[in-house]
């Protein structure tokens, strides 16, 4: 059971990962880890932990194009910069 | 949940390329197609390729493309744009193909200010041919002939292409991003826009990006950021040089990069940046 709330989430496309731990370092609030298993190109893939912000850090960083991020819908005053 | 990031930019036909671990040009490829497309040229946009890593794009990029011979990108923009003015033409070049084989092309269709954007991956080595160094490699670089890193008493010093072009009358826009972190690739692609709007308004737009080759660099993927930052952009200073025709200065581009470095270290925190 979590207790640590996700105010967003990513999909990861594990099999077009290269292992390049970019996007590690990244995440704001390091959710992100690398696997211990590899995809079928034998590279290590990041997994996601809960404390998602849907921040797209990662997706931004990712040479791989791996990420795909959802966000909670929030009010617009708490809009985030553009 | 809202999508807030798509997974690849919808200019872009497949996620998969040839591209090394950790290398920077999908990142600056993902902020000039996704600025193509925000700003509904995708249909008008019509790319010069140069020679290198990313011309392995060229198949799989959805906008039409010409492909040009080493150097020569800028010419053939040229060219394509005095045939067809209401297109938006742009060149896609690396530092080997830029500023080594075809430095003159660059300066000429700057100097004449032609409405043509180009674009510049540099990364300091030839990282399609083999891994030498290139103009742009800064001193004390290790690259694959300057394993002790770049002298500038055999070697010569870098060009610094954004700076030089920059000083051109018929240059208007003259930015140099990077893609070391998120942040840095958020500003990128709003360099990226701002430089095809300065095409719509007739004149000559430049953005330079510093990317990353770990390969080249005889480094792990993850400390290429790191890496680049601390070599290319200590050298290579990042921000907007030339902007309405006026060039900044060094001090100013520093203040400017401390400020927006903590904007976007901000907005990351308050959840996040608009992709």
């Amino acid at each position: 059971m979590s207790t640590v709330k996700s105010k967003g989430t990513v999909t990861i496309a594990v099999e077009t990962c290269k292992g390049c731990e970019l996007c590690i370092p990244a995440c704001p609030p390091a959710v992100l880890t690398m696997s211990s298993t590899v995809n079928h190109l034998g590279y290590h893939y990041p997994e996601l932990a809960d404390g998602c912000t849907g921040c797209a850090a990662c997706l931004l960083i990712c040479p791989d194009f791996v990420f795909e991020v959802f966000r909670e819908a929030r009010s617009p005053a708490a809009g985030a910069a553009t | 949940m809202k999508l807030v990031g798509q997974q690849k930019p919808e200019l872009l036909l497949t996620e998969t390329h040839h591209m090394c671990p950790g290398c920077g040009e999908p990142l600056a490829l993902r902020g000039y197609l996704e600025a193509i497309q925000e700003l509904g040229l995708s249909q008008r946009a019509i790319a010069v390729a140069g020679i290198g890593c990313y011309t392995s794009f060229s198949m799989t990029t959805d906008v039409d493309l010409v492909q040009a011979l080493h150097g020569r990108a800028p010419s053939v923009a040229t060219g394509v744009k005095r045939m067809l003015p209401d297109s938006i033409v742009f060149t896609v070049q690396g530092d080997g193909d830029m500023v080594n084989e075809g430095l003159q092309e660059v300066l000429h269709t700057a100097a004449r200010g032609e409405a043509v954007t180009c674009i510049l991956l540099n990364n300091g080595v030839f990282g399609e041919t083999g891994g030498h160094m290139t103009a742009t490699s800064v001193i004390g670089q290790r690259t694959k002939n300057t394993l002790d890193g770049r002298d500038a008493d055999y070697h010569g010093y870098p060009i610094l292409i954004g700076d030089l072009l920059a000083q051109l009358q018929g240059a208007a826009y003259v930015a140099r991003g990077s893609v070391h972190n998120a942040g840095a690739v958020a500003r990128t692609k709003r360099m990226f826009k701002r430089a095809f709007q300065t095409q719509m308004d007739g004149g000559f737009s430049f953005v330079e990006v510093l990317t990353m080759c770990p390969t080249g660099w005889f480094i792990p993927t993850s400390e290429g950021p790191d890496y680049m930052s601390a070599t290319l952009g200590e050298v290579h200073i990042m921000g907007e040089l030339k902007v309405d025709g006026v060039v900044k200065s060094t001090d100013e581009l520093h203040e400017e990069n401390v400020r927006k470095a903590a904007e976007m270290e901000q907005a990351l925190a308050r959840g996040g940046i608009d992709t």
